[in-house]
């Protein structure tokens, strides 16, 4: 009863939020200056005039926010102004699948270098191990992903000839993407590791296990992992949004057709409805994510479960 | 080793097979390729060559495939695939015409109404013939002011085009475009025009099919399905069969047109990348057979190797500053002149741009069928400086300060820094400040004229100084100056009843005149294109407007030199 | 954990002498000390050393002097002797005074934002997580809504109503950084809040204030700290991203991160552009992180009794 009363305000919480965000961007994108229209070559300006009534920008704008609302309901994202003939729907229901493989794909990457990593490196703490690791994790984050994605391409991608640099169909390109997202994640996810277990590793029941004659192995496994690994797992909601929203760098350095490159250029060509679009999308995504998260983190650690 | 397993295209497949299929075959590859070393493979470009596939670059996403629509230069590459206008571009000469829908034309003596007699041989992708009543309709169509085309004013040309897209008249049959019958259309024009042939060349006077379009909508919707593959119908060498956004638009011979056995290539998949650094890259791994562009700093190194691939060629574009005439500083002729004087072309085409562009002394780039600029502002820190004691300064640093608004780019930025130093060393002006700019905000702004300097660039139409110099009549909504000179407008309209190529040529260059003299444009270089081809593509021949007609280009292997790594 | 035995107690008298404490720990950790000398040095090189006449003005262009090799001198068409240190970019400028001048905007913007970012998330983080039930999640719904907003746009509707001013780089990457902080401080408070030594001082009658910022927050130190350390690079590839979409600093004038990405773009044929800002920025990087492990070291309590 009590968890399924909490899981329902979480709901209409999340649901109020995404109101919100659609509200907000709605009303920002409108704001930004420089219309869907306009051309290099300058557009007349009663053709500028009939374009907007067209699209019914026209009218007043809350009028065209509920129009809009009233869409959304049905599930009508509305059409593309930048890719003629496509709708939202259309677009992201291409994109998304693209987004979520390098997202997915990089998390799993991100944890599986970064947890081991930061694990080994806490209980070698402060030694030329511990120093070696975390110097390399922290060159992973130094190195913006604008770097770090051509390099990749450059030596895997040109001189070994391991992978494609471009394109999705029938390419590998992909991958580097993924690998570029996880490899920077991974750094970020060893250097929290490290820290929390280091926490950790210092608390009481670790010093009563250690005095009792527990293995050093299942001390680390057994006892520290659990409450280690909750910070990391705090992270994990923002990361994968970041990872999925925050690909567009990837997705531009390997030509591959995701959401991020979508919602890039959706903003630069004021194509109103798809950057409403892409940004629901994304904000499911997040409130989504952030809600697996707490409930994850109060089963590792029940203390998290407060009694309100 | 080989990439992961080829998947068919993911046009409408089912998303968890390939998802799943790709996340695994990825971590496989992933795993596998520790043990492994690579080993040769056949590249996609090799492999496509034997199909006749060509593989091209080309810029950005396309915003439709409906030539009534888009501007860029990249849709008409793609639209010029797909459809064949009246006139179609020569693959060698852009002064010259090639026949396309239209087998002969002729104009009356003062040019001002030609008659196109209509091949009857000609085909939709559909199977419909191609008539005259189908340019009729489709010309309603760009000029309707409810379809409110971005570009209609393409077709101002056309007696009273104007006043029909701006709505002052209702009927279409008084616009200058009549089917006489099935295969024979006249045009008539507004004024003389004996370039006329190379204005209907260009992407907005080609056919669309209006059944198809009245199938999916209104005459004038813009944003219905027809654009779609399987929906689209177009009547050139080849149609749509595949189109994915920020991914591929391919287009595959088409059997119904008229000459498909003269067609040497068996389709073309156009590649929007837009990142013109992984454009190169794609190209050396052997994805591409052509790049869009090559960025200007990787240029010397194909230069110093020698490589033939490397591409430098006249483009008909002009690269300049806009002045706001309105405003201090730059409201100011003799400061406009200084600033124009002190900027030294030759260190930017030869130390920034370096892609082999021309310093542009004038603002029509020349050879535009024999016209040539008047030779007007050639660098000179002299007259820079004695046109900035003129303009009422004694030294640079009295200037008031301004800035020079660009978009962001690193071209564009690397070009103001230099200018910037230019002025600050040649005049002495201390306070120039460089703001970059998003480009739609960019776009807003200089349309507002809400700026002091701004970077610009143009691109010719067609082959004539017209598309170069009728933005600068007064109003002209190109113009984005403020500045308007009677004579210059007086000058432009005599031009335009002459039809002497010599005679109006004078015109014109006594028009430009004006217009240096008064500099309300810094003129700096005139454009080339550069970027990279592939040995295996034949018949490409360097064209001044750019406009390959891709049904004469050939594939075949190339075996006598081995691309160079 | 039953066996914890009553530090709170210590801590509240400790209280005065624990900054003290702290750094003496931190003088006996060598990586960490060397670490801060190396950072006092690169911050007094950036500000002091262009103040000397003999480092050059970082934006006079040399156009014929393009890509020069370092330690190289030449006579540029102009007549003027021109000497290079590290070498000169693509347009003839001198590289060495670039990083100098770059390392100023960097900084500057390394540490304001995350000083903005870093209270405004502990704070608001700590509160969320103490007070809990609908104020938690209200306040935690507050931090989805401003993860899912486009950023992108606001960045642009920002600079074109305020112009590109270098305030609003502060301002801008503050208002995204805070976020994360945020929750990791709340989950780490949640996690606290239920231990002895809070309850204990809850019994001892102290003030909720006197809880969250005596109690509550130096013991989030240790993760806060790493997540600082992470903040800072996150922040200076925030602000080259910021000045790749036209934001921030505007051209002639550089930062690290702008000259990285021009770097970057150029490494195939001048890798003495990506190399040489990458190697100071790595170092400084790299220093702040050592500082900050001993800091977190130093400042926490429990570490002295290993």
């Amino acid at each position: 009863m009590e968890t399924a009363r909490y899981i329902a305000s979480r709901f209409a919480q999340s649901l109020f939020a995404l109101l919100c965000i659609i509200t907000i961007t709605f009303f920002l994108a409108r704001l930004a200056p420089g219309g869907p229209f306009l051309d290099e070559k300058a557009v007349p300006e009663h053709l500028i005039e009939q374009m907007n009534k067209n699209y019914g920008f026209d009218k007043p704008l809350p009028v065209q926010y509920f129009l809009y609302l009233g869409r959304l309901v049905q599930g009508d994202l509305g059409p593309s102004l930048g890719n003629k003939g496509f709708t939202v729907n259309e677009v992201i229901s291409e994109g998304f699948p693209v987004s979520f493989l390098l997202g997915i794909s990089g998390l799993v990457i991100a944890l599986l270098i970064g947890v081991p990593v930061g694990v080994f490196a806490a209980a070698k703490r402060n030694t030329g191990v511990d120093y070696g690791l975390m110097t390399l994790a922290m060159l992973g984050i130094c190195l913006p992903t604008f770097v770090i994605a051509p390099l990749l391409g450059e030596f895997l991608g040109l001189r070994l000839g391991w992978f494609d640099v471009a394109m999705w169909e029938n390419s590998s390109a992909w991958f580097l993407g993924a690998l570029t997202l996880g490899l920077y994640y991974s750094a970020y996810i060893a250097r929290l590791t490290r820290g929390s277990m280091l926490d950790v590793l210092s608390q009481d029941f670790i010093r009563t296990a250690r005095s009792k004659g527990v293995a050093p192995l299942t001390i680390l496994f057994k006892h520290a992992f659990r409450g280690g690994i909750t910070p990391v797992v705090a992270y994990l909601g923002p990361a994968l949004a970041g990872l999925i929203g925050g690909s567009f760098v990837v997705e531009t350095v390997f030509g591959l057709p995701g959401l991020g490159q979508h919602f890039i250029k959706a903003a630069t060509n004021r194509d109103y409805w798809l950057i409403n679009g892409t940004v629901t999308v994304f904000a499911i995504l997040i409130l989504v994510m952030n809600f697996l998260v707490d409930v994850i983190q109060a089963w590792l650690d029940p203390r998290t479960q407060s009694k309100d | 080793m080989t990439p992961p397993a080829p998947h068919e295209t993911h046009q409408g497949s089912p998303l968890h097979p390939t998802l799943f299929g790709r996340l695994l075959s990825g971590f496989l590859a992933g795993a596998l390729l520790l043990g492994l070393t690579s080993c040769e493979r056949e590249s996609r470009v090799d492999k496509a060559t034997k199909e006749k596939i060509l593989l091209l670059g080309n810029g950005a996403e396309p915003k439709a495939l409906d030539p009534h629509i888009v501007s860029s230069v990249g849709d008409s590459n793609i639209l010029r695939s797909l459809f064949e206008g009246l006139v179609a571009y020569h693959p060698k000469n852009d002064m010259l015409h090639e026949p396309g829908v239209a087998e002969r034309w002729e104009s009356n003596e003062d040019f001002s109404e030609w008659r196109f007699f209509l091949r009857n041989d000609a085909r939709w992708s559909n199977g419909d013939p191609v008539t005259a009543h189908d340019f009729v309709y489709s010309y309603n169509r760009i000029l309707h002011p409810e379809m409110a085309a971005p570009y209609a004013s393409m077709l101002y040309f056309l007696k009273n085009g104007e006043a029909f897209n701006r709505g002052e008249i209702d009927d279409f049959s008084q616009v200058g475009v009549k089917a006489v019958n099935d295969f024979e259309l006249v045009c008539t024009l507004e004024r003389p025009a004996p370039y006329f042939p190379d204005v209907v060349k260009h992407t907005t006077w080609l056919p669309i099919h209006g059944p198809t379009i009245e199938k999916f909508g209104k005459m004038t919707d813009t944003y219905t399905e027809w654009q779609k593959p399987g929906n689209h119908v177009s009547n050139g060498a080849f149609r749509l069969t595949d189109w994915r956004i920020n991914a591929y638009v391919k287009v595959r011979k088409n059997p119904h047109y008229w000459d498909v056995k003269n067609v040497k290539p068996n389709g073309i998949n156009f590649y929007p990348i837009d990142n013109t650094f992984t454009e190169e890259k794609a190209f050396r791994n052997g994805l591409l057979h052509y790049t869009y562009v090559l960025p200007n700093n990787l240029i010397s190194a194909y230069e110093k190797s020698g490589d033939p691939r490397l591409r430098k060629e006249t483009y008909n574009g002009s690269y300049f500053f806009r002045c706001n005439v309105n405003e201090a500083p730059t409201n100011n002729v003799d400061f406009r002149r200084a600033l124009a004087y002190a900027i030294n072309q030759e260190t930017i085409v030869n130390f920034v741009t370096r892609g082999g562009q021309q310093p542009a002394y004038g603002f029509t780039p020349p050879s535009e069928a024999g016209y040539h600029p008047p030779d007007m502002i050639r660098h000179d820190p002299d007259v820079a400086r004695e046109f900035l004691t003129k303009a009422g300064y004694e030294s640079g640093a009295d200037v008031p300060e301004f800035t020079i608004m660009i978009n962001t780019s690193e071209s564009h930025k690397d070009i103001a820094v230099a200018i910037q130093d230019m002025w600050k060393k040649t005049l002495g002006i201390e306070k120039v400040k460089i703001e970059n700019q998003e480009w739609k905000v960019f776009q807003q702004t200089v349309q507002d004229i809400e700026y002091q300097v701004s970077r610009a660039g143009w691109i010719g139409d067609y082959v004539d100084p017209n598309t170069f110099l009728s933005m600068w009549l007064s109003g002209d909504s190109n113009n984005q100056t403020g500045w308007s000179n009677p004579d210059y407008d007086r000058l432009m309209k005599e031009s335009a009843s002459i039809s002497d190529p010599a005679e109006r040529y004078a015109k014109l260059v006594a028009a430009e005149t004006i217009l240096l003299s008064e500099v309300p444009v810094l003129p700096v270089y005139w454009y080339t294109r550069v970027y990279l081809l592939h040995p295996d593509v034949k018949n490409w021949h360097p064209l001044l407007l750019d406009n390959h007609p891709y049904k004469h280009i050939d594939l075949v292997r190339d075996e006598s030199e081995e691309t160079p790594e | 954990m039953d066996l914890a035995p009553p530090r709170d107690g210590k801590t509240i008298e400790k209280g005065t002498s624990l900054g003290r404490d702290a750094w003496y720990r931190l003088q006996k950790n060598h990586l960490a000390m060397a670490s801060l000398w190396f950072f006092i040095f690169i911050v007094v090189v950036c500000f002091l050393l262009p103040l000397f006449p003999f480092v050059p003005n970082p934006n006079i262009t040399h156009p014929d002097l393009q890509s020069m090799p370092a330690l190289s001198s030449a006579t540029s068409m102009e007549g003027a002797e021109v000497f290079y240190l590290l070498g000169s970019d693509h347009l003839g400028r001198d590289i060495f005074a670039r990083i100098l001048y770059g390392g100023r905007v960097s900084l500057a913007v390394g540490f304001l934002a995350t000083a903005v970012s870093l209270s405004i998330g502990v704070i608001y983080g700590a509160l969320s997580g103490y007070v809990g039930g609908r104020l938690d999640a209200a306040m935690m719904r507050v931090v989805d809504i401003l993860y899912a907003l486009p950023f992108m746009i606001i960045v642009i509707i920002l600079t074109t109503y305020f112009g590109n001013q270098l305030w609003l780089l502060f301002v801008c990457i503050g208002a995204v950084e805070w976020l994360t902080m945020s929750r990791i401080v709340r989950g780490q408070v949640i996690s606290l809040k239920n231990q002895e030594f809070v309850e204990a001082a809850r019994s001892l009658g102290l003030g909720q204030s006197r809880i969250i910022f005596r109690h509550l927050i130096p013991n989030t130190v240790g993760p806060v700290i790493v997540y600082t350390t992470l903040t800072v690079p996150a922040v200076m590839r925030l602000e080259a991203i910021l000045s790749f979409l036209g934001l921030g600093v505007q051209p002639p004038d550089a930062s690290w991160g702008s000259l990285i990405k021009e770097g970057a773009d150029r490494m195939a044929s001048d890798p003495g552009l990506l190399i040489y800002p990458a190697i100071v920025f790595g170092l400084t990087l790299f220093s702040l992180n050592f500082l900050g492990d001993g800091l977190r070291d130093a400042l926490d309590p429990k570490s002295s009794k290993d």
